[in-house]
């Protein structure tokens, strides 16, 4: 089956981002294909690359990045929605340098994308799951 | 992309006091480009969004309540808000904003979009979509 995951919530606070995880990783190991996760709200916060958690905690960020999705031109399918990210100090290279703002926080495997993207992985995919409260 | 699904968004949160609302209807004002079958339901406190007479003069927020007027005219215009959430805060129909929509069916006649149904009449339409979005 095709999945698209959208999730609503940031790591570390709340448990959402990291059943996500654990559900994409499972749906993958299963034979099944996620096509794309999408961050709104505080889940923008799961693409920071300047996330350091303690070295006896699960790295939330990294987690994601280990599951390397992408779509078949090698683009990251774990898109971060622009408006959430912008408002929350969430910057790739191309938005700080436009915004004339020193320094970028967008970890590699995740890119920066419009509200459309969820539109679209709702209408392509067979299932969206959508975690948070 | 000719493929039309039936999107359903659920917003169950009241406007202020966290995002989800005012991010919900961003989304929502996207989705309206992707000419699908749209709906919104309003239960929970998520019916407070649609109060009439909001202000945030107060708060430093933007009231943003006035963008639901726009929803007729991007086509959406199933608004189905939920009887018991609203019974079990003292509200009534009479206190919704008037969201209509013009009827290009019925030589632009306008006609309201609010759809105030029960829990159960909610439940069974829900159960029609192909995809629901929570807020």
């Amino acid at each position: 089956m095709k999945f698209a995951i959208q999730v609503n919530e940031g790591p570390y606070q709340h448990q959402a981002s990291d059943t996500a995880f654990q559900f994409a990783k499972a749906a993958i190991e299963n034979g099944h294909e996620i096509m794309r996760v999408f961050f709104y709200h505080d889940g923008v916060n799961n693409a920071s690359s300047f996330t350091l958690p303690p070295q006896d905690d699960r790295h939330v960020v990294n987690n994601w990045a280990s599951l390397d999705i992408k779509d078949a031109d090698g683009n990251p399918e774990l898109v971060v929605c622009v408006a959430a990210a912008l408002r929350r100090g969430m910057l790739d290279e191309s938005e700080a340098t436009k915004n004339s703002i020193e320094g970028n926080n967008l970890h590699p495997a995740f890119r920066i994308s419009g509200l459309g993207q969820l539109i679209e992985a709702g209408i392509q995919s067979d299932r969206l799951v959508v975690f948070g409260d | 992309m000719a493929t039309t699904k039936k999107f359903m968004y659920l917003n169950r949160r009241s406007s202020f006091g966290t995002v989800y609302a005012i991010e919900s209807l961003e989304v929502v004002l996207i989705a309206a480009a992707f000419e699908q079958d749209v709906s919104l339901a309003f239960i929970d406190d998520g019916v407070y969004q649609i109060v009439e007479g909001q202000n945030t003069d107060g708060i430093g927020m933007k009231n943003f309540s006035k963008t639901f007027h726009a929803l007729g005219d991007y086509d959406i215009n199933k608004l189905y808000v939920s009887k018991e959430s609203l019974e079990e805060r003292g509200l009534s129909e009479s206190d919704i904003m008037p969201l209509v929509y013009e009827d290009e069916d019925d030589d632009w006649a306008e006609k309201s979009s609010i759809k105030v149904v029960s829990n159960d009449e909610l439940k069974a339409i829900m159960s029609e979509q192909d995809v629901c979005l929570s807020f």
